[in-house]
């Protein structure tokens, strides 16, 4: 906006004003309304959906899929389409960073005169734009279920004692939130973290372990589980390193 | 002024509004008594205090024309309201330790007098916090309200809408059931993978390298004193500028006597 430009908004405005309606009571008793509105949604919601309180956390036991409130989802849903491991951190702090800079400058790239959305077709167009991207983002990570089983049949010379400790081993791994970040052949995210399908051909067992004790961010590590359940941990990675 | 003598329920004489004779002495009866010292208050605390020219001046403004979608700023406002009175009621039963959180929230659901209602109204109040400050930016982005002169007014908005994110992320931990580690455990981890500044902000969060006891105190001061002190101060902020400058009428308004140029 140019100086002629700011000179004649600020002359129109004063206009406008000077036509308006004093505050009180105009605009209070309208806000006031939408007082009442937004506590009659909060105290009906709190009603009729409750506030649930899971089992205690458990440092030791994983057995839940770490899952945020929904509205971050889209920051979660971000991570899982950006995926090659060097552009991880372009994903999970420089996206969100760029577009909170973005955001906070737009006053001083965006100085038209113009205030009318029809014909500030880019910004309009942007904003729409933006909106449908969270929505889609949003919607993605909501309905990217979270099973916290894994269908497999166990490889066919397994027996006895290690037959079951691959079940136990699936059932721990299904339950400890791995597949929130992993995909492990028909279940779980291909998400965060690589696919864990044939892991054991890359990996060994002793370095399954390994990783589980010591991941990299942002995996969380089990080394909890294994100080206070070794026979839990064990059939984890036993299961982990037959998926060949 | 309308009638109200109709309105009034039959009562003694004594207390019944009398006008006041000029020049009597006469003290009136007993409610002009108790109005005439309400007055007095009145005016005793407003020559000490000077408020009553910039309370006149605050609620009798003009404001210009304009439609529902300019009470969700108020609106938000009220939404983090309800949050500070059910979260100062959560916190006098809350034990901010890895050993007693879980324990002093289910006492709060299941035994404390209307303890689930009140940990409901502030989880579900969260909800439409957050979603009231998005339909509040996109209304002020679409009427192109962050134009000219009120440039700043945005600024604090999205400084403000950083500090309602992150008084969500701070909240989530405080119940510390496992839902609410593990995804702040990853939360945390995430914002550790970040450039630079990434691994100074996730050690911070958790006071140290590992996630401790010490993780947890960390939360709730962020939560209970951090984030809302600035909050606080940034709606003051915000509403001192939204007073001064104005609130915008919708773009397809034009006044209607032609400005005299
Ligand atoms: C928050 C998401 C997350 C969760 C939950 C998670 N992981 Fe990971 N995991 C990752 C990421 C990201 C990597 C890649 C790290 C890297 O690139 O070094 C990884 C790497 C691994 C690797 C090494 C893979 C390779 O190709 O080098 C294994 C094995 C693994 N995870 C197993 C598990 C198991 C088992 C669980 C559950 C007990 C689990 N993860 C839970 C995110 C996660
Ligand atoms: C805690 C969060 C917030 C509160 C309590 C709040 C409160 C308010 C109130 C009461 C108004 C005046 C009435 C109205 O126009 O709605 C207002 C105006 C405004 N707000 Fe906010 N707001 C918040 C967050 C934001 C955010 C996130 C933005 C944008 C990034 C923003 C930008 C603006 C602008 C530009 C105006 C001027 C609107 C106009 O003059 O028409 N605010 N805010």
């Amino acid at each position: 906006m140019n100086r002629k430009e700011k000179e004649e908004y600020l002359r129109e405005y004063g206009q406008l004003k000077a036509e308006g309606e004093p505050f009180f009571p105009y605009s209070v008793a309208q806000d006031s309304i939408m007082a009442v509105v937004v506590m009659a949604i909060i105290i009906g919601m709190s009603l009729v959906l409750g506030a649930e309180l899971g089992p205690k956390a458990d440092p030791t036991s994983t057995t839940y899929v770490p899952r945020p409130e929904w509205y971050f989802f889209f920051l979660f849903e971000l991570l899982r389409i950006i995926k090659p491991p060097q552009l991880v951190p372009l994903a999970t702090i420089g996206v969100p960073t760029i577009a909170i800079i973005l955001l906070m400058l737009l006053p001083f790239y965006d100085r038209g005169a113009e205030r009318h959305p029809l014909r500030r077709p880019i910004a309009t167009t942007a904003g729409i734009l933006a909106i449908f991207a969270m929505g889609y983002l949003t919607y993605m990570g909501a309905s990217a279920g979270s099973p916290n089983e894994i269908e497999m049949k166990a490889p066919s010379g397994l027996t006895g004692a290690a037959l079951v400790q691959w079940e136990q081993g699936k059932t721990v791994v299904g339950q400890s939130g791995c597949l929130a970040c992993h995909q492990i052949g028909e279940n779980g995210n291909d998400g965060l973290g690589p696919k864990l399908t044939h892991i054991a051909n890359k990996l060994p067992e002793q370095a399954i372990a390994q990783t589980l004790r010591n991941p990299t961010s942002p995996m969380p590590s089990f080394k909890g589980l294994e100080e206070s359940n070794p026979a839990k941990f064990k059939a984890m990675v036993a299961f982990l390193g037959q998926l060949n | 002024m309308p009638d109200l003598k109709k309105l009034l329920p039959p009562i003694p004489d004594s207390l019944k509004l009398q006008p006041r004779r000029a020049g009597t002495k006469n003290p009136g009866n007993a409610l002009d008594q108790a109005a005439e010292s309400g007055i007095h208050a009145g005016a005793w605390l407003d020559e000490r205090l000077q408020l009553s020219g910039a309370v006149r001046w605050a609620l009798f403004r003009k404001v210009p024309r304009h439609d529902w979608t300019y009470s969700l700023g108020s609106s938000v406002m009220f939404a983090f309201l309800s949050q500070a009175v059910t979260g100062v009621f959560l916190a006098m039963a809350y034990d901010p330790s890895t050993t007693g959180a879980y324990e002093s929230i289910r006492y709060t659901t299941n035994e404390a007098f209307l303890g689930a209602f009140l940990r409901g109204m502030h989880k579900w109040g969260s909800t439409v916090m957050v979603v009231l400050v998005f339909l509040h930016m996109a209304q002020t982005f679409f009427y192109g309200a962050y134009k000219y002169p009120r440039e700043l007014n945005w600024v604090i908005g999205v400084v403000l809408l950083i500090l309602t994110m992150t008084m969500s992320f701070t909240g989530y931990l405080l119940p510390f059931d496992q839902r609410s580690y593990w995804a702040t455990i990853v939360g945390v981890n995430i914002n550790g993978t970040g450039p630079i500044a990434g691994p100074y902000l996730s050690d911070f969060l958790r006071a140290g390298p590992e996630f401790g006891a010490m993780t947890l105190s960390r939360f709730y001061a962020i939560h209970m004193l951090l984030v809302p002190g600035a909050i606080g101060a940034m709606i003051g902020a915000h509403l001192w500028l939204v007073m001064r400058l104005g609130t915008t009428s919708p773009p397809w308004n034009k006044p209607r006597k032609k400005a005299d140029a």
